[in-house]
């Protein structure tokens, strides 16, 4: 059953801006297999949200791709755009961070819903019974009631179980979900993972998180990679990145995480700032800020070196030497 | 054991707000942001205050600041009530008093460099310009950031370095007391813990008092010293950090320390309290105790009666009939 579902492998995006290229991700390569919740976390910048959103070619027009999306064996990038408007929704479903940009306000939600659930061409009646059923799927107080209710009528947590519906309407393999709880209070973030973790076990819905939280990383995900600067520094099995994180940013990183008091001492910092990402140059990205640095580190691209079957990292470094 | 004056003393304070719908229904509508809060806050402590979005944290905040006043109760700052203050004495006494907002870049001017960002609150409290400029220096060290910053534009920074401007401008007046709002929500984790330390840096140097209101129970566990926690415009519970991070006794706060994300994976299996449902409106308070819709544990009483907050151990107080009959 521990299929692969998404792969990407050497994925290159860079922007056209004025003056050159700006580079905002840099050859990142990863899987996400059936059922699995796999997360991509990482600081604001770090291209977590371009790699989602190129995967449903979302990107702006001045966006390049390089390397390889597949999907089930297919080349996403290769597609028509009808072919790729069939794959958005049907195959891969997505979720942004605020369900109000989402979202019509001038239709109630339910008709929003129904609305992909006649796509499959069912009556609008049946429909109706469907958005119910859905309703309850994503644990809606007041499923029937809410059917009618507009989007300014319900809180954030509700608008996002809507679009979480919507989604599953669909039935989609593979669900991206873009930061789906940042706009929410932990008391509804909780419900939402709930939910989350219930279409992972339910349908085998496969979910890629897009997140910042290491909290919520640390709940849900089964597998995590880590990026910085547009490059992929770390991934593997959750347990085994949250007890042994290898690469120096990930380490750094998580002393940098409050977890205990003040009484033990102060938080660990990362000084330096990211590098600016216009030229395509060689070497980690990282090293301007890595406090083991060495010259190669600037001059040539770090390997990719395995520590397991289920983990890998991005440096110079060999195990024994971090 | 003589106990010092507490630099901060709230007493029953509420803040209503009405609605204006149209003519007849004026006043008729209010939202009542803070109702009867009582809290007492220590010289050199930190308090971290925390509840769910709409719970009045910002709006208790606003009233400490007296930049709106107070429906009822009172607000002693160093046992002085700002509020019946003259113009001339609250300009004096707000000196006193520093804030923090979340959002760094919309609380410095644009069109202004750094450091007449950082001076305007001296030159308005009648500080010689040359005096404000070498104090404008003095503290933007203390920050932590190099002095070639001072002629820079807030659009030319990034958000740490905003965030350490803020905290620099609001440490120019030598205040005692600070209110921080959301100070790292806005951060990247490694940002943030620069930002944790120099606040905690700057409390030990200067003896400072903080009240940080935040969502994050991991930044609030990280560093402070008691916790309040809000619901619907009430203090529902308020102890030492220690106790109220590993067993709180209100139920709302159970629920949401136990929503609290934890940063390791090993914890996932632990028995969780998922809270049910939305906060309630603050125009329509249900009868009884304000959660009990939520509260699990919610029994005939909880509909029926209002319960006042009681101490229920060394330090301790929450509101709730049940905790007390345990």
């Amino acid at each position: 059953m521990n299929d692969e579902l998404l792969r990407l492998e050497n994925v290159s995006i860079n922007y056209k801006v004025r003056g050159g290229y700006l580079s905002a991700v840099k050859d990142v390569s990863f899987h996400v297999n059936r059922g699995e919740i796999f997360a991509v976390v990482g600081e604001s910048g770090c291209g977590k949200s371009t790699v989602a959103h190129s995967i449903m070619r979302l990107l702006d027009k001045n966006a390049v791709v390089l390397g390889s999306i597949k999907y089930n064996g297919t080349n996403l990038m290769e597609l028509s755009n009808k072919q790729i408007t069939g794959v958005r929704g049907h195959d891969i479903g997505m979720i942004f961070q605020n369900p109000l940009d989402s979202l019509n306000p001038v239709y109630t939600t339910g008709a929003q819903v129904n609305e992909a659930i006649r796509l499959d061409g069912i009556s609008k009646l049946e429909g109706w019974k469907k958005v119910i059923e859905l309703y309850r799927n994503v644990k809606m107080p007041d499923a029937e009631k809410r059917v009618q209710a507009y989007p300014h009528e319900m809180s954030g947590g509700m608008r996002q179980r809507v679009m979480i519906a919507m989604m599953l309407s669909r039935n989609p393999s593979l669900l991206i979900a873009d930061e789906p709880t940042t706009a929410l209070d932990v008391t509804i973030e909780a419900q939402i993972l709930e939910i989350i973790s219930q279409l992972k076990k339910e349908f085998g819905t496969a979910v890629m998180l897009i997140t910042h939280n290491f909290g919520l990383v640390a709940e849900v995900a089964d597998r995590v990679a880590i990026m910085y600067a547009g490059e992929l520094v770390e991934q593997g099995d959750v347990f085994e990145i949250f007890r042994a994180p290898k690469h120096p940013y990930t380490r750094l990183l998580m002393k940098a995480l409050p977890r205990g008091t003040k009484q033990e001492g102060r938080l660990q910092t990362i000084d330096g700032t990211v590098p600016r990402l216009m030229e395509v140059q060689p070497g980690c990205r990282f090293a301007n800020r890595c406090p083991m640095a060495k010259k190669i580190c600037y001059e040539q691209d770090p390997a990719i070196r395995a520590l397991s079957a289920t983990h890998t990292y991005r440096c110079h470094f060999a195990e024994e030497e971090v | 054991m003589e106990k010092m004056q507490p630099v901060i003393q709230i007493e029953h304070l509420s803040k209503h707000f009405s609605i204006d719908n149209g003519f007849f229904t004026k006043g008729k509508k209010t939202v009542k942001a803070v109702n009867d809060f009582t809290l007492n806050l220590e010289k050199g402590k930190i308090l971290g205050l925390v509840g769910e979005s709409g719970s009045g944290k910002t709006t208790l905040a606003r009233v400490i600041l007296n930049l709106t006043s107070a429906t009822e109760g009172t607000v002693l700052i160093n046992g002085v009530d700002m509020s019946k203050c003259s113009a001339a004495e609250k300009k004096e006494l707000r000196k006193n008093i520093a804030v923090v907002f979340q959002d760094p870049l919309s609380n410095l001017n644009p069109r202004e460099t750094v450091m007449s960002s950082i001076m305007r609150p001296m030159v308005l409290h009648g500080m010689k310009r040359a005096l404000a400029r070498e104090k404008a220096r003095e503290v933007l060290e203390s920050v932590k950031m190099d002095a070639h910053y001072l002629n820079s534009y807030p659009h030319q920074l990034s958000g740490g370095q905003l965030q350490r401007i803020a905290i620099a401008r609001a440490l120019a007046m030598n205040p005692q007391i600070m209110i921080l709002d959301e100070p790292t929500s806005a951060l990247d984790i490694s940002v943030q813990a620069q930002i944790l330390n120099l606040l905690l840096d700057l409390q030990e140097q200067h003896q400072l008092t903080y009240m940080i209101i935040t969502h994050d129970l991991n930044v609030i566990r990280y560093i402070s010293d008691q916790v309040a926690v809000m619901y619907l415009g009430q203090l529902v519970e308020y102890g030492e950090t220690k106790i109220m991070c590993s067993n709180p006794s209100h139920p709302y706060s159970k629920a949401l320390m136990a929503a609290s994300p934890i940063l390791d994976p090993t914890m996932r299996g632990r028995e969780k309290e998922i809270m049910k449902g939305d906060p309630g409106s603050l125009i329509h308070f249900p009868s009884g105790c304000s959660f009990h819709p939520r509260c699990r544990y919610a029994e005939e009483i909880c509909m029926q009666e209002r319960p006042e907050m009681e101490r229920i151990g060394e330090n301790h107080w929450a509101r709730c009939h049940l905790c007390m009959q345990k």
